[in-house]
């Protein structure tokens, strides 16, 4: 990471957002991943919900927050598919946590530091989505890994400017 | 104790979110067993409620959206952009035509195999009432092949209906909610549907991966099936009705998660990325719809016509095979050899006719061999012999002999 420090006031404050942009940014999120596959159905391949739930957590840098957070992301957008509730509950509670975590050790309005974290964190996400359908519904499903990776590039790259919207929704704590 | 809460505070809270979940999947998980058509069944009571509220969350806002950019796109397709409609429009009516033509001659055939099914008591389900829907949006994840579509229970949908395009299958509803329905995508990975191929006539089953391909795995290797053959439903699993189409075969290769069968790629006919208008297939019979008996019996007069100027082209047209007697043919004599070669196999070949004007490539110009004089030119052109065709004729080339040309007011010969 570029940068590791616990001293700078601006690194431990922790941002709020107004409800309305706590409810319907995430919902937008939601909404954008179900409608831009119809018409563009290579964009399939982003996650914008978990940039959200990413995006929420580190800003807020509460880890039951960002549990939460990713829980109620994960699971509307299971409502919307046709697996179980719980499949993405889990994987982004558990992003949500350590985003958070993480939130509190590293400058995340670093351009870099957001590119890695988005980078990682999509790749994380399918390791937990492989794990859950694998091993928790019984799913026979392999690891493709260059969609993966591809996938997270993607996540990275829209990721990016995605946050730097959100963020002037910020509000000081 | 309270410090202990307190230290691991956020570690305990997430562990409780996360069991909480666990505990709910695996209640959800305890479903009917994996079915023919796959383990895209419905959820449970309480599943759906909360699936609903989920979908009533979003779905109007994707019918408005939907339904503001079809607004865009008509406005632009049927005021703006009319260019070459009436290009198209020829285009289509011969089109229509040709298809006519096409349908007219399958005709005998489509009644002969009507027929033998009434024979063995075979019980045909034809489509008889369907419900148009737009795709007004999908799940969102490349893991779960999904799409919402504008129709719903209001509009008489209920789970487990075929959904189909007018190219192929398309997947089944899954949940069905009071004005929109989830429809299941044949390459989803939990669903299924039974298929026939179309010319080896072997059944299998079509299963969705991971990967969004769409796969027949429960057939070994077998040389008769090859790439590209056509796929259509076998109407075995109940909800898709018989000989629909589902797509062509891609690819053959060895599955490695189930020997010994082979993962037989299919590639859709209807193109499942893409979707705009799908058709619910809400009712079936066991006869043909009234529209297509209308669209029969007009195939069917069709198919007359044709028969009928067929035949009158045949009466007016010379042929090779001439049924009616010459007329200098002797009375009570048998016809031309070249109309009866199969009833007698000993009869002459059959012989030109007399040519009006002779020349030296004429047939029977050419003197006998028997008058020929070795190094010595031949300059006269010898007019054809007229011969009156029998059919008992001796085969043996008969000598040149000069027969004047018959006059050219001679109607032609048939």
């Amino acid at each position: 990471m570029a940068e590791l420090s616990y001293t700078s006031r601006r690194e431990i404050d922790q941002y709020g957002f107004h409800p309305a942009v706590t409810l319907l940014a995430p919902l937008a999120c939601i909404l954008l991943q179900a409608v831009l596959p119809r018409v563009v159905p290579r964009l399939a391949i982003l996650d914008l919900p978990l940039i959200a739930t990413i995006f929420f957590a580190v800003a807020r840098r509460n880890p039951i927050a960002g549990a939460v957070t990713g829980t109620f992301i994960g699971l509307v957008q299971d409502g919307l598919t046709s697996h179980p509730f719980g499949v993405n509950g889990i994987a982004k509670a558990l992003l949500g946590y350590a985003a958070a975590s993480l939130g509190y050790a590293v400058d995340m309005d670093n351009i870099l530091n957001r590119a890695m974290l988005l980078f990682s964190f999509s790749l994380v996400q399918s390791l937990l989505l492989y794990t859950i359908t694998r091993w928790l519904l019984g799913d026979i499903v392999r690891l493709h890994p260059l969609h993966e990776l591809l996938a997270a590039l993607a996540n990275m790259v829209v990721g990016i400017p995605v946050f730097y919207l959100l963020d002037r929704f910020k509000t000081r704590d | 104790m309270d410090s202990f809460l307190g230290r691991f505070k956020n570690p305990l809270v997430l562990i409780a979110i996360v069991l909480t979940q666990v505990i709910s999947l695996a209640i959800q998980v305890q479903g009917p067993a994996q079915s023919f058509t796959g383990t895209g069944h419905a959820d449970s009571a309480t599943v759906t409620l909360l699936r609903r509220w989920t979908v009533a969350i979003f779905t109007p806002v994707e019918m408005l959206l939907h339904g503001s950019g079809t607004h865009v796109r008509g406005f632009w397709a049927n005021y703006v952009d009319l260019r070459h409609a009436r290009e198209r429009d020829a285009q289509l009516q011969q089109e229509i035509a040709r298809l006519r033509m096409e349908q007219a001659a399958s005709v005998e055939d489509a009644a002969q195999g009507r027929r033998l099914q009434q024979l063995l008591d075979f019980k045909q389900k034809y489509i008889a009432t369907t419900v148009a829907a737009q795709v007004i949006g999908t799940s969102g994840s490349e893991r779960s092949r999904v799409v919402y579509i504008d129709k719903g229970s209001a509009d008489g949908l209920k789970p487990e209906q075929a959904v189909i395009t007018p190219d192929g299958i398309v997947g089944k509803l899954r949940d069905v909610f009071p004005h929109t329905a989830q429809v299941l995508l044949i390459s989803d990975q939990s669903s299924g549907a039974g298929v026939i191929l179309e010319s080896t006539r072997i059944r299998g089953i079509l299963r969705g991966t991971d990967t969004g391909q769409v796969q027949i795995d429960n057939l070994t290797a077998d040389s008769r099936i090859q790439p590209g053959e056509t796929v259509v439903t076998s109407g075995g699993d109940m909800v898709f009705p018989r000989g629909i189409p589902v797509g062509t075969i891609e690819s053959i290769a060895p599955d490695p998660l189930h020997q010994p069968y082979t993962a037989i790629t299919i590639r859709p006919a209807a193109s499942l990325a893409r979707l705009e208008e799908v058709l619910v297939i809400t009712g079936t019979q066991s006869t043909l719809p009234a529209s297509a008996q209308q669209d029969l019996s007009i195939a069917q007069s069709t198919a007359e016509e044709q028969k009928r100027a067929a035949d009158l082209v045949a009466e007016r047209l010379p042929s090779l095979h001439d049924t009616t007697p010459s007329p200098d043919a002797k009375p009570g004599a048998p016809a031309d050899a070249a109309t009866a070669p199969a009833a007698d196999p000993n009869a002459a070949p059959p012989r030109p006719r007399p040519v009006l004007h002779p020349d030296r490539y004429s047939p029977g110009s050419t003197p006998s061999a028997d008058e020929l004089t070795p190094g010595k030119p031949t300059t006269t052109i010898a007019a054809p012999v007229q011969r009156s065709p029998s059919a008992t004729r001796p085969a043996q080339p008969e000598p040149a002999k000069a027969v004047p040309p018959r006059p050219a007011t001679t109607p032609p010969d048939r």
